[in-house]
């Protein structure tokens, strides 16, 4: 039987293996269910006590029991016993079932394994730098439980430092790796169904409060990097699906949203352009989120009917879009009279106040751009309050609004406005997206939050085309200059990293996000077209996988012989005692007085004493310092002393001859 | 015993030996790290060069039990260890201990006894204890045996073989006295006489905690390397038959031990290995060219090959 011819464990590697279960077990609990992360933590401290208290392990039968019980719970908690999540669970279940029944080394030894492999599983879940960081400390932690099971015991701090140095050994290799692995786009494996789930961002339907959630979140959507200077904050608005069907509570994309158009849309710049390249976050969604309105788009996009720039696939990934926008344009001045017969479809029935007022104003004025301004100063001159809490609505929601309730966020103020033109005649729709975004100064980097979600409204108007109105401005007109934490009352619920009062917490903030950005754009960002940047510019003019596997090869077998050639050199190493007193013994060598090889400190010392004897007093010292410090028991101050007396040691020379 | 009287104690032992036996201090120092390290001597080297006062002088300095056995080719190993001789009064075997039994036992020109009884005091050395009749008795302690020999191309003398030399952890050679300790032995007159006059240094207990602090002398790392490296290349020199056994790699470590601790040092330096390695090496090496042991001059040859580390 294996069990018995493996050797024990020993008690000490304990304390150090639970340690490293933990740290590479504990990042789960952020996504585990709560009952089991504390089942995780429980069974992990009863090994602890078990150990400390150098009690037997339980009986087999009963861990038979947990385990399966364990398994079942899991099993049932998802639904499955496959897929990602559910496989994970599993890992950390087993990752604190293993301790104990740890017997032998080699029972050891497979939770570390375990435990690399569980170290992987957390960048399914996040690839950020603190990630990064924590998982670096569990590795070493991990190493350090190996060097502890099979190094036998040692100070904590030197188990510790072997470890990080063999990790900084590892390094040239991974660098290697890293950068010459043939990369594919993609991930290298098919990701399981659930792999997408819980990523935020914009949807295909807009209903009230719908948007509030997507606000609540901190969290980055995008990020951007103009080349030259920044449009004015008033028109940075980042366009995502036009919503043109009405319900009566939800605006919703209308199907043929994302077909090819029939004809391109005709975008007419009227002012300056901007060119900039957006970092876009995951979303699973295929909004590609262009500055209003886009000239340029990037290859294998496409630039559906309403405008929206549309990427093949749903993102993801995070990637790289490079844009060119005119924020102020003229956007088909013909339009399909299809689509503008869409823009102005209602739902018969509902909102009868709304309508009567919109023909009113439609009797009284010519134009529709003077209905739109009418419809504005509406909102503007009956104490309408911008909030993320506005209280319920009934059947008629655009009704119980303007003339009710009064209280609303942006989607109630495009959706009552679109709704008022509509009624009016005027073709107009709802657009979502984003508005605003803040510039770090760190990195010069736009960031766009989840929080700052935006809904818009535009109308047709014959001539001119389709035009951005954005009621909200009249009601807050601050949420357009000055963003989002500013137009909101304190009391409303906003995230603590978009409202932000104390300046360094703010730079805090705005380091880490540029930090994170540089780890983005470079760590993670390196795909396939980046990989043949740079290999482009070190020489390979056309790399294809096979030579890069040669290069890869190569250097790897450059990197293993330089460990090996270290390796093999380590026996031979110097202390920094016999680095010191080399140096002593050159510096004296210069004076003609060489030591032999076989030449003990003293001996040699006594001979100095001999040939030249002023040397005589600093040659004992240092001879008898260096004894003490190689041969018997010397001190960091004796060191230093032997240091010292090198540094003294031409001086005393010279002033003698 | 207090750390500042111990050295001070060893050097009045070696001053005083300095007074009877001129110009060999080397050679005492030699043989009293021999002793604190609870090993036994070999002096080889032609008559009256004085043997056997060195062996006297220390036996008085130190406060031991001195006896002394003159081997002759007719002995029996009887004569060495003790005889057990019926008494007729008691109606029993009374055994009647040999000259074995003392702290200090001189065995002068060894290699004239027949091998049957060098083997017995060697074999008695090794183990410190004698089994006669079926009865185990342990020999005193300290039990230190001083054994001197005519060089071996004398004639009518037994060579002893390399495992019994390897028994003895030091051997030591006295040579000629130079020429001023020569003058002054002349006009001083012979030295025995002055023997009764000394004095010990030391009371016999005294010894043995000596002899434990001398075993605990620090040897680091970097020693024992040095260490390694030497008896490895009497392994790998085509100069020596053998190199040097994992035995007289001890023995050498625990005679630098105790030359270090006579230097009132707390730590073993390279020199002190290289101090007693003559010693310890030479008679357990046999030249690969020639059939006598190695000399003074292969063994310096051999501690400047390697390095110090």
């Amino acid at each position: 039987m294996a069990r018995s011819k493996s050797a024990p464990l020993e008690p000490g590697a304990i304390p150090w293996l639970l340690a490293a279960a933990l740290a590479t077990a504990a990042p789960h609990a952020a996504h585990l269910p709560l009952w089991l992360s504390l089942s995780v933590g429980a069974a992990l401290l009863w090994r602890a006590w078990l150990w400390r208290t150098d009690s037997p392990l339980p009986p087999r039968a009963l861990l038979a029991v947990v385990a399966l019980t364990g398994v079942a719970a899991i099993g049932w908690q998802f639904r499955t016993l496959l897929g990602r999540d559910c496989g994970v669970a599993l890992i950390v279940f087993f990752m604190a079932m293993k301790p104990l029944e740890m017997r032998t080394r080699r029972d050891s030894t497979a939770l570390v394994m375990l435990g690399f492999f569980l170290l992987l599983t957390h960048y399914f879940y996040s690839q950020s730098i603190v990630t990064g960081l924590w998982l670096l400390a569990a590795t070493t932690l991990l190493v350090a439980a190996l060097i502890r099971l099979h190094g036998g015991g040692q100070p904590a701090r030197v188990i510790v430092r072997d470890a990080a140095l063999l990790l900084a050994q590892s390094l040239p290799l991974m660098l290697i790796l890293f950068l010459l692995f043939p990369r594919v786009a993609g991930p290298l494996w098919g990701l399981p169904q659930d792999a997408h789930a819980g990523l935020s961002g914009l949807s295909d339907r807009m209903s009230p409060g719908s948007l509030n959630r997507l606000i609540e979140s901190g969290s980055i959507a995008f990020r951007v990097e103009f080349a030259g200077e920044l449009p004015p904050q008033t028109s940075l608005y980042w366009r995502g699906p036009v919503l043109d069907d009405y319900d009566g509570l939800t605006w919703s994309v209308p199907p043929s949203g994302a077909r090819p158009p029939a004809t391109a849309p005709l975008i007419e710049s009227r002012g300056k352009n901007y060119r900039y390249v957006s970092t876009l976050e995951a979303n699973n969604q295929r909004w590609l989120l262009a500055l209003d309105l886009p000239l340029e788009r990037p290859a294998g996009s496409m630039l559906a009917r309403r405008f929206e720039t549309l990427a093949r696939e749903p993102l993801r990934t995070r990637a790289r879009f490079a844009f060119s926008s005119a924020p102020d344009f003229i956007a088909n001045r013909d339009e399909d009279p299809a689509l503008l017969l869409q823009s102005l479809r209602l739902p018969a029935q509902l909102n009868p106040r709304s309508r009567k007022l919109a023909q009113s104003w439609r009797a009284q004025f010519a134009s529709p751009q003077q209905i739109s301004d009418q419809a504005l100063r509406f909102f503007a001159h009956n104490d309408f309050i911008y909030t993320l809490r506005p209280p319920l609505l009934g059947q008629n929601a655009v009704d119980d609004f303007l003339f009710a309730t009064r209280r609303g966020f942006c989607e109630h103020y495009a959706s009552a406005y679109v709704v008022l033109m509509r009624a009016a005649g005027v073709p107009a729709r709802v657009v979502t997206g984003y508005q605003g975004g803040e510039l770090n100064p760190v990195d010069g980097y736009l960031t766009v939050r989840q929080s700052d979600a935006h809904a818009w409204a535009e109308i047709w108007i014959a001539g001119r085309g389709w035009q951005r109105v954005d009621p909200t401005a009249s009601v807050a007109p601050s949420r357009i200059e000055r963003g989002i934490d500013a137009a909101l009352p304190a009391s409303d619920p906003l995230p603590a990293l978009v409202r932000i009062d104390s300046d360094w917490l703010r730079e805090l903030r705005n380091h880490y996000e540029a930090a994170n950005n540089r780890w983005n754009q470079w760590v993670l960002g390196y795909n396939p077209q980046r990989q043949r940047e740079l290999l482009s510019r070190l020489g390979f003019t056309d790399p294809d996988w096979r030579n890069m596997s040669a290069a890869l090869a190569t250097l790897c077998a450059i990197a293993l012989t330089i460990v090996a050639i270290a390796t093999l050199r380590q026996r031979q190493r110097a202390t920094p005692a016999q680095r010191a007193w080399r140096r002593f013994c050159t510096r004296l060598k210069k004076q003609g007085m060489a030591r032999e090889d076989w030449e003990g400190p003293l001996a040699f010392a006594a001979r100095v004493a001999r040939e030249k004897p002023p040397l005589a007093t600093i040659c004992f010292k240092a001879a008898s310092l260096f004894a003490q410090l190689h041969y018997g028991t010397g001190t960091p101050a004796q060191l230093q002393e032997l240091k010292d007396c090198t540094r003294r040691l031409p001086s005393s020379w010279r002033k003698i001859r | 015993m207090s750390s500042t009287t111990k050295p001070s104690t060893i050097a009045q032992v070696i001053d005083a030996a300095n007074q009877v036996i001129l110009g060999k201090d080397t050679q005492i120092r030699l043989a009293l790290s021999c002793l604190l390290a609870r090993g036994h001597l070999l002096i080889e080297d032609l008559p009256g060069v004085g043997k056997t006062t060195l062996a006297h002088t220390l036996a008085r300095l130190l406060g031991l039990q001195f006896s002394r056995i003159q081997f002759t080719s007719d002995m029996l190993p009887a004569d060495v260890i003790g005889i057990s001789i019926y008494d007729r009064e008691r109606s029993d075997f009374r055994f009647l201990p040999g000259a074995l039994f003392s702290q200090v036992l001189l065995a002068d020109e060894i290699n004239r006894a027949t091998p049957k009884t060098q083997s017995a005091l060697l074999e008695a050395m090794e183990e410190r204890q004698v089994t006669t009749d079926g009865q185990t008795r342990a020999l005193p302690e300290p039990f230190f045996v001083i054994a001197t020999q005519n060089p071996s191309s004398q004639i009518g003398t037994f060579a002893l073989p390399e495992s019994q030399l390897d028994r003895f952890l030091l051997r030591i050679e006295l040579g000629y006295p130079d020429h001023a300790a020569e003058r002054a032995l002349l006009e001083g007159g012979g030295r025995r006489e002055q023997l009764p006059t000394l004095s010990a240094c030391f009371s016999p207990d005294q010894l043995i905690p000596l002899q434990r602090e001398a075993a605990a002398v620090h040897v680091s790392p970097a020693l024992l390397d040095y260490v390694q490296a030497l008896v490895e290349a009497t392994r790998a020199s085509a100069q020596f038959v053998h190199g040097l056994s994992p035995r007289a790699a001890l023995a050498l470590l625990a005679a630098a031990r105790a030359w270090a601790f006579i230097d009132g040092r707390a730590m073993v330096l390279p020199e002190d290995v290289q101090a007693v390695l003559p010693g310890v090496a030479a008679h357990r090496l046999r030249l690969a060219n020639s059939a006598s042991h190695a000399r003074a001059e292969d063994i310096v040859k051999l501690i400047r090959a390697v390095a110090v580390s």
